[in-house]
């Protein structure tokens, strides 16, 4: 493990092999990320809306539906996500891990499009292309702007 | 009943991954893949305190979605808890003082927006 040098959050130039190296790193853990969380909440709401659905304010109904097959893949897949999400923030910022892996969302929907033949209105393709300039806007920021340490841990 | 779940979400969420961010900054960048990294990385977060301080605050966010998806629909859950994403931006550049320009603001905003049209 090593400590980050302090950055600007300026768009980066993808001029040398470390910026290069930075830039695959943080793409692939972010890949990783997204798609931890796509398929995991989509196992959830499959296993919550099934046979194992809870309404109730008891935690027993919730403990039980952790037994549900597709409650057990969700939740080991938001695991994947919850550690792969620590690795990235390790050297990306919280602002900039935010933006980017949103576009989990716009996987989402396309999956949605391409395995479930859903219809995609107006209205959904203008929040898909929103999602889509924010990530676009935030990428290419340096990933990481705090000093070694983090200056900001209390 | 919902709103108070939609606060439930969204506040202990934002907690939970501003302790988790700080945590990691105070452990540093993983730069090396072998097993042995791996696992002293592994280990390093079993015993930071930061990302020990977010799980409770994680996992009542993460019930508190179970049971708002249980009763509501996804078209008011996403909308409702995308405010996350301007609040965890400001917790970033107020708390964790990184630096939020107006690339990241736009981002958070613009993408905030079109996971609510997402929704609709």
């Amino acid at each position: 493990m090593s400590q980050r040098v302090e950055q600007p959050s300026a768009p980066i130039t993808i001029g040398n092999t470390r910026s290069h190296h930075l830039f695959v790193k943080t793409t692939v853990l972010a890949l990783i990320v997204m798609g931890t969380n796509s398929f995991g909440n989509y196992a959830l709401k499959m296993g919550l809306s099934g046979d194992a659905g809870v309404s109730s304010w008891s935690p027993m109904p919730y403990i039980r539906a952790l037994f549900h097959p597709w409650v057990i893949a969700g939740v080991l897949l938001m695991l994947g996500w919850f550690l792969s999400r620590l690795v990235l923030l390790s050297w990306a910022d919280l602002s900039y891990v935010l933006p980017v892996t949103a576009f989990s969302y716009v996987l989402s929907a396309a999956l949605g499009v391409v395995l479930l033949h859903e219809a995609v209105s107006d209205v959904h393709w203008a929040g898909i292309c929103l999602i889509t300039l924010g990530v676009a806007l935030t990428i290419f920021t340096r990933p990481g702007t705090t000093p070694p340490g983090g200056s900001a841990v209390p | 009943m919902k709103w108070v779940l939609v606060a439930l979400v969204v506040i202990p969420g934002t907690i939970g991954d501003v302790l988790n961010s700080a945590g990691m900054k105070h452990q540093g960048e993983l730069d090396e893949w072998s097993l042995g990294a791996l696992l002293r990385f592994g280990w390093g977060i079993l015993h930071n305190w930061y990302i020990l301080a977010g799980l409770p605050a994680m996992a009542l966010s993460f019930f508190a979605l179970m049971a708002l998806l249980s009763r509501t629909t996804l078209a008011f859950a996403v909308p409702a808890t995308a405010s996350s994403f301007i609040l965890e931006t400001a917790m970033a550049k107020f708390w964790l003082k990184e630096k939020v320009d107006w690339h990241r603001w736009a981002g958070s905003i613009l993408v905030a927006i079109g996971i609510v049209l997402l929704a609709l």
